[in-house]
């Protein structure tokens, strides 16, 4: 018998009795729905995040900050006049790093470009139209690569104050498009210890998209940073004016994990903790990676009641069709014939199922991705809530279509080795 | 006088036996029967007398306990199941009581079904369909769906499809055995007349002594051996 009439032959049979089939496709429907628009949630998730990662693109940068010490109970530490306090209240109360600190963490080897970040406060920003807007600002550290709408990046080595801009403030600011923004001058405005207001004018070197981790912030130079700071403690002594938040500083761009856990290893000995960005970022993978597995696990769970279905279906289908295979196997139909009969009628009951299931998903992902960048993703240009790579669709497809196969086994070997003479008889 | 040749089914010896060894139950004891090529022979008996079992072992559906069968000078034993498929797919064909044709399908489909298992093509076993159909007379219905033939129809579209392959030996089951005497009448002549006009073999079980009657040979069995066989 050749492929294509088994083939044909198959599908008029599932055909045969529709209800019964439709109700075994649904439940392979449900179960690849789930795993399909999982896949596709998770895909879009990572995609952005790697795009983001990409983006920031300072990967061989370490964050270096005060260790917080969060052991409960661990019972009262004695007094050491080199350590720090490293319990969480004295940390939060004081979680700065001094010119001591800096020259700790200079002594770790493996580490090059260190650069204290001073946390400065603006009162506000204001450009062409005068309009005064809150803003935070945060330190361009080298080596970053943020995705730039128009302009160019800023630069710490000019002498020259810049600022990277966030696309949200162009209009506010009173300029007509970002392109027209670049090259102006902004005016910041930031109190020193008397609560004197005092300017500092700075140049738009580029507007910047939104993105998950720039925060809404503007990034400034280093000149433009050291300028604020100097304004935000004039004239206090060098010990409380000398205090950052955290410090920064490069390894070898091309350093393997083992070379990077050493250096943290060795800042961890020394009182300190380190994260590069891929550690800050795979916080946010985890939990993503953990939520995929559980829906995922669910979608199985589905496919499983799905696949015994499939079997009893089918069981059913050989019993009504006993006498069918009988006459058949006695005009000389082979046993692996009829076995590849009933086979491909359970992997077609598969492929419909896993095909309208995934079909549905990416469309429900279509409708959300379009409601999330209308809504809450608006903020967040570039992210696609749900992403369906063809591969791991086909993937889905193919494995559904596999385990129906394996679930058909059962039913197909009984109709193979069936007896052409009691299923002739059978009533 | 010793040409085996003349048989295209040489019967020795045949044992049947169902169940175990306690509750064996012997359906068949020692069958000698040779069947000459273009002949129509009757197997006749009450039921439970093993007619149906040596038919099935004839036809190569079901394995003797003992004994052997030959089939166009082949001894069956040693043919693989693969080997029996293909034997019965290409030289027999089978007329059942009960039709058995898939009442969704068009006439022509169940026709052609043997082609199908062989793996003829869909242009050549169309054509050979048509043919068969207008041999049965039934060219009209070809596309009708199976469901809404009448008795004697049915049983002419088994005939049909039992003719597709050009068989050298048709088996049949109580061939008239649901139809009216009428209609009955008709298949017998068109069975015949094939057995007749083209050498087809023919094996017919049956009680029906009017049927047997127009055989050219009756065996007889009772309690799993034959105790007559006449040639008329």
């Amino acid at each position: 018998m050749k492929f294509t009439d088994i083939f044909t032959m198959a599908a008029s049979n599932m055909l045969r009795s529709k209800v019964r089939t439709l109700l075994t496709i649904l439940a392979i429907f449900i179960g690849s729905f789930t795993i399909t628009l999982t896949v596709g949630l998770s895909s879009g998730v990572s995609a952005y995040i790697d795009k983001q990662v990409n983006s920031v693109g300072a990967k061989n940068v370490l964050i270096i900050r005060p260790k917080v010490d969060i052991q409960i109970g661990s019972g009262p530490k004695k007094y050491n006049p080199n350590q720090k306090n490293t319990s969480v209240q004295a940390t939060l109360a004081n979680a700065m790093l001094n010119d001591k600190d800096i020259g700790k963490i200079k002594t770790q080897s493996g580490l090059t470009n260190f650069r204290a970040i001073v946390a400065v406060a603006p009162d506000y920003i204001s450009g062409s139209n005068g309009e005064k807007y809150q803003i935070n600002t945060q330190p361009f550290i080298d080596g970053s690569k943020f995705e730039v709408v128009s302009g160019s990046l800023i630069d710490n080595h000019i002498s020259q104050y810049e600022l990277l801009l966030p696309e949200a403030y162009i209009k506010l600011l009173g300029y007509s498009s970002s392109d027209q923004a670049i090259g102006k001058i902004v005016t910041i405005a930031i109190k020193n210890p008397t609560s004197k207001q005092e300017i500092v004018l700075a140049r738009i070197s580029g507007v910047q998209q939104e993105s998950l981790l720039t925060q809404g912030g503007a990034f400034v130079n280093k000149p433009l940073s050291d300028r604020l700071a100097a304004i935000q403690y004039q004239g206090l002594p060098v010990e409380i004016a000398h205090r950052y938040i955290a410090a920064t500083a490069q390894f070898d761009i091309n350093a393997n994990k083992n070379s990077i856990q050493i250096i943290k290893d060795g800042l961890s000995k020394k009182g300190y903790m380190s994260r590069t960005i891929d550690d800050q970022i795979g916080i946010v993978k985890q939990v993503i990676d953990a939520i995929t597995a559980v829906l995922i696990f669910f979608g199985a769970i589905a496919l499983l009641a799905a696949s015994v279905g499939i079997i009893n279906t089918l069981f059913m289908s050989v019993q009504e069709r006993t006498k069918e295979i009988g006459l058949m196997k006695a005009m000389g139909m082979g046993q692996s014939k009829v076995f590849l009969l009933f086979s491909v009628e359970a992997v077609l009951i598969g492929f419909w199922g896993s095909l309208f299931g995934t079909i549905a998903a990416i469309s429900v992902g279509q409708v959300a991705n379009r409601v999330a960048s209308d809504g809450f993703l608006k903020d967040l240009p570039g992210f696609s809530l749900t992403l369906f790579p063809i591969m791991s669709v086909a993937l889905i497809i193919a494995t559904v279509m596999l385990i129906a196969f394996l679930s058909g086994t059962l039913p197909s070997r009984r109709a193979a080795t069936q007896d052409p003479i009691d299923a002739l008889r059978y009533e | 006088m010793d040409g085996p040749i003349d048989y295209i089914i040489g019967v020795k010896n045949l044992d049947k036996a169902y169940g175990k060894k306690d509750s064996e139950f012997k359906a068949l004891k020692g069958i000698n029967l040779d069947i000459k090529q273009g002949e129509s022979i009757a197997i006749i008996g009450k039921s439970g007398s093993g007619k149906s079992t040596l038919m099935h072992l004839l036809a190569l559906l079901d394995s003797p306990t003992d004994g052997e069968i030959d089939i166009g000078g082949r001894a069956s034993s040693n043919l693989s199941r693969r080997e029996k498929d293909v034997l019965r797919n290409e030289q027999f064909g089978f007329v059942f009581q009960q039709f058995f044709i898939n009442a969704n399908n068009s006439v022509l489909d169940n026709v052609i079904l043997p082609l199908k298992i062989a793996g003829v093509g869909r242009r050549e076993r169309d054509k050979r369909g048509m043919h068969v159909l207008k041999e049965v007379g039934l060219t009209d219905k070809a596309k009708n769906k199976a469901v809404f033939l009448s008795g004697g129809e049915k049983q002419r579209v088994v005939i049909a499809r039992a003719l597709i392959n050009n068989p050298n030996i048709i088996f049949a089951d109580e061939p008239t055995g649901n139809l009216d005497s009428v209609t009955g009448q008709k298949i017998e002549d068109m069975l015949f007349h094939l057995n007749k006009s083209k050498q087809i073999t023919l094996i017919i079980v049956t009680h029906d002594s009017e049927l047997a009657a127009r055989c050219d040979r009756q065996v007889r069995l009772k309690d799993g051996k034959i105790i007559e066989d006449i040639r008329l």
